[in-house]
Formats: C-alpha cells, sequence, structure tokens
C-alpha cells in the first residue's frame, strides 16, 4: 500500500515547528527520521492528515559536552552520527554499545536520537539506556519549556508524556558517576531484529574503604512490559551488596520475577522472555561490575 | 484538491526538477518519474534492503523517505555505480563469485557495501555478515555474497 494523502510542512526553525503543531493539534504527526512512522503509513495503520517535518530544522542537530560533565543531544542528531561520537564514546558508553541494536546501519543514517524516544516503543534500545543512565528531555511548546526525567516520561504503548502542541528538542544525559559500569545485551532472532528482551544496566560502587558494595544498580529492560521496566527489586536485593556471582544471580532471579510484565506473541512466549531476563540481567550485571573502574 | 510540491534533486550527478504529491515515497519518485528502475521495492517497512539507495552519501531506505525530503539533496542509486562496459569493482566481484541469481536483492546490497566498505576497506567475515544484516537475499545464501565482498575488498585496496 502506499500512504494516505497529507498536508505537508518543512520548517526550518523550532519556532515554525511549533506554531504548526499548535495550530494543527492532533491531526499532524511529526516527522523526524520516519523510520517508525512512515512504515504504519505505508501501511495506513497511521493516516495523519498533516505531517510537520523537522528534517530542515539544523539547531536540532548537535551533539555538545554538558556544563556537568555530561553530554546534551539534539533530539533531530541522526542515531549513526552518536553511534561515531567520540564525546558519546567517552562521556556515555552504554549509548555507544547500544547503537549497533537498533535495526540496521540504514535505518540509523535516518533514525534520530530523539525520534526514538518520542516513539516510545517497548522494544527500542534509547528509551531505556536513556532511563538507564537517568537522562533528563527537554520538551518545548510555544508558551516555553520543561525538562521532563526519562523515569517518568513513558507511560505506556507508543504513549509518553508530550502533549499535542509540544515537541522533543534535546535529551540531556547526566555524567557518568565515578566507580561506575554499564553493560548492554539484548536478544533477537537476527541481526538488527527487534530484540525479544534487552537490558541497559548502569551500576555503581560506593566509596567505603572496603571499597567494594554496591551504591547503585539501574536495570532497565525492552520488549518487557509496555514501557521501559526498571528492576527496582532487583536493584533493591543489590544495594549494599558486595556484587558477588550470587547476589547478581539473586538479582536476576529477582528481577525476571517482580520486575518485569512480558506479554507473549508470535515472537516469543512471556515465560521465554521472563528466562531472557534472568540471563540477560546477570550477564549485563556482571559485565557492568567487571567494568567497575575503582 | 491535492496539495504539490516542486523538487530538486540531484541523481547520479543529474539534476532533475519535478513536481511530486508530498506522499510519494522517494523508492517510488526514483522508479516511476525518473525511470531508474534498478532501485527496488520490497517489503516498504524497511527490512528487506531492497530500496537501499545512498542520500548524501549516507545509505538510506528509500521507501521510508517521501520524495520531497529529497530537494535539495543528493542520491545515489546502482545506476551510478557503474555501466555494462565499465563495471564497479563490486559489481565485478558479485558477477565473479556468482553473488546473485534472481539479481532483486542486488542493488539494495551494492549501495550498502559502497559506504560499509569505504568506512571498513578490510572487513573480516564477522563484519561483512553484520553489515549486510540488513540486507535479504531469498536465492543466494548469502555464502557467494560474503566471498564476493571479501574479493571486492581486496580490489578495492588502495595500494600505497
Amino acid at each position: 500500500m502506499k500512504p494516505a494523502p497529507f498536508e505537508y510542512y518543512a520548517p526550518t526553525s523550532v519556532e515554525q515547528a511549533l506554531d504548526h503543531v499548535a495550530q494543527l493539534g492532533y491531526d499532524a504527526k511529526i516527522l523526524a527520521g520516519g523510520q517508525s512512522l512512515i512504515p504504519t503509513m505505508n501501511f495506513r495503520l497511521a493516516q495523519p492528515s498533516a505531517l510537520i517535518d523537522l528534517n530542515n530544522i539544523s539547531e536540532l542537530f548537535y551533539i555538545r559536552p554538558a556544563s556537568d560533565g555530561g553530554v546534551l543531544i539534539g533530539a533531530m542528531t541522526r542515531q549513526s552520527t552518536v553511534e561515531r561520537d567520540p564525546l558519546i564514546a567517552q562521556r556515555a558508553p552504554l549509548v555507544r554499545a547500544a547503537m549497533p541494536f537498533i535495526a540496521h546501519p540504514q535505518i540509523r543514517t535516518r533514525g534520530t536520537f530523539g525520534g526514538s524516544i518520542a516513539h516510545a516503543d517497548p522494544a527500542a534500545e534509547l528509551p531505556a539506556v536513556t532511563v538507564a543512565l537517568g537522562a533528563r528531555y527537554r520538551v518545548r511548546n510555544k508558551s516555553g519549556e520543561r525538562w521532563l526525567p526519562a523515569e517518568e516520561f513513558f507511560v505506556s504503548l507508543f504513549t509518553t508524556l508530550l502533549q499535542p502542541d509540544e515537541i522533543l528538542v534535546e535529551v540531556a544525559l547526566p555524567p557518568m558517576p565515578p566507580r561506575s559500569g554499564w553493560s548492554f545485551q539484548e536478544v533477537a532472532r537476527q541481526s538488527g531484529a527487534f530484540g525479544l528482551v534487552g537490558v541497559a544496566a548502569l551500576v555503581t560502587l560506593d566509596n567505603t574503604p572496603s571499597g567494594r558494595r554496591c551504591q547503585q544498580a539501574r536495570l532497565v529492560f525492552l520488549s518487557c512490559g509496555e514501557k521501559p521496566m526498571l528492576a527496582g527489586h532487583a536493584a533493591k536485593t543489590l544495594i549494599g551488596q558486595a556484587p558477588s556471582a550470587e547476589a547478581i544471580r539473586a538479582a536476576a532471579e529477582v528481577a525476571a520475577k517482580d520486575d518485569i510484565d512480558p506479554s507473549s506473541d508470535i515472537h516469543a512466549s512471556a515465560a521465554y522472555r521472563r528466562h531472557l531476563v534472568k540471563v540477560l540481567a546477570a550477564r549485563a550485571l556482571t559485565e557492568a561490575f567487571a567494568r567497575v573502574n575503582l | 484538491m491535492t496539495n504539490l510540491f516542486r523538487i530538486s534533486v540531484i541523481v547520479n550527478g543529474v539534476r532533475y526538477e519535478k513536481t511530486v504529491e508530498p506522499r510519494m515515497l522517494l523508492v517510488d519518485f526514483i522508479r516511476h518519474e525518473l525511470g531508474l528502475t534498478g532501485t527496488h521495492v520490497g517489503c516498504e517497512h524497511g527490512v528487506c534492503g531492497t530500496c537501499t539507495i545512498l542520500f548524501d552519501g549516507q545509505p538510506a531506505r528509500s521507501c521510508l523517505m517521501f520524495a520531497v525530503q529529497a530537494n535539495g539533496h543528493e542520491i545515489r542509486t546502482v545506476e551510478g555505480l557503474g555501466t555494462i562496459d565499465k563495471l564497479h569493482p563490486l559489481q565485478e566481484a558479485f558477477r565473479e563469485k556468482h553473488a546473485l541469481q534472481c539479481g532483486f536483492c542486488t542493488p539494495g546490497f551494492l549501495m550498502t557495501l559502497v559506504p560499509f566498505l569505504e568506512e571498513n576497506p578490510k572487513p573480516s567475515e564477522e563484519e561483512i555478515r553484520e553489515a549486510l544484516a540488513g540486507n535479504l537475499c531469498r536465492c543466494t545464501g548469502y555464502q557467494h555474497i560474503v566471498e564476493a565482498v571479501k574479493l571486492a575488498s581486496q580490489k578495492m585496496e588502495v595500494k600505497p
């Protein structure tokens, strides 16, 4: 099939884009990378009456160092750019690790960092990764802007806190805390296919003289529920513990049992997803703790 | 009343000026408006790779772009790689290694491989297979395609 007819707008500034969203409201969709939107339009699952194309707004394409030691990423920055950026490799290696799992290289040359987040596919990598990192998203409308914590942004399937008159313009990644390690794991049937289960992990060890107890453990699962699933119960079992193989195994069991809500579909049963969660959580935690530089 | 847009695109070094509906996909523009039928339509949702072209030098799915988005940009299709009299080294390697049967997937593979080999002139087999994961072939079983890439990387090696 081919897409249904629509009105097309190609603003060259954020201000112009915000005028369009304010006027057009629910009827219009933002066109960022289009790698998720256009397939749905090709199948006529989505038939927006208007598209607001952000690809000509150069002010939304950037990767900059933040004054707190983190990174600021313009929402339209191409995934392939993020994948190759030295600042990202240095300050946000968890992002760098996840990038090759996002579809295929040809998709990543058009797909955008912010677009993946705003689209909020439960199987997407960037929502899970940015939640794990404790990122914040800057969102603008005609009257102003607000910052939304990644952890609160995702409401349900393809549903976020974004209002119809708002555009996501920037993602702020905080600096990695000292004594931190990270890992990204994903299982898919083919390279680049949607993950059956994936996990983004960020762990931090404490600063006590005995020096090897877990201070923080952020494990976020994709494809295990309607949104990125932050494993709070698993984290609780680890905090204050030394990250032994036993502690990791126990945390992985808790994650699989209590922290996820996977569904069964043609790709995997809920039971298999739970199994994958247990395996990938253990792998991710093991790798993340091993990466910590004391 | 349909809204129409005038676009100007450079394809394989030639500038074209055309009028299109916003909903016209770039792949359909290339095939129907420009008559360049080497680029193919497969899945229309980005997974098969038969529509892969170079957009400003970057590999992209032309089924997941609208023609209006190409206004002011540069596109390279398989027709721009080589001619029957002067094949691109990748095309020669594909022929030598029998890396195509029906040929439907081949343009997509070639356009994926051009930037890949530029960035990775001496890829390992694992790197090749990972890079080609976004292009599906129903005929060959991929082995000969991988061999062709290895041969092409040797042919294209810039000797000091």
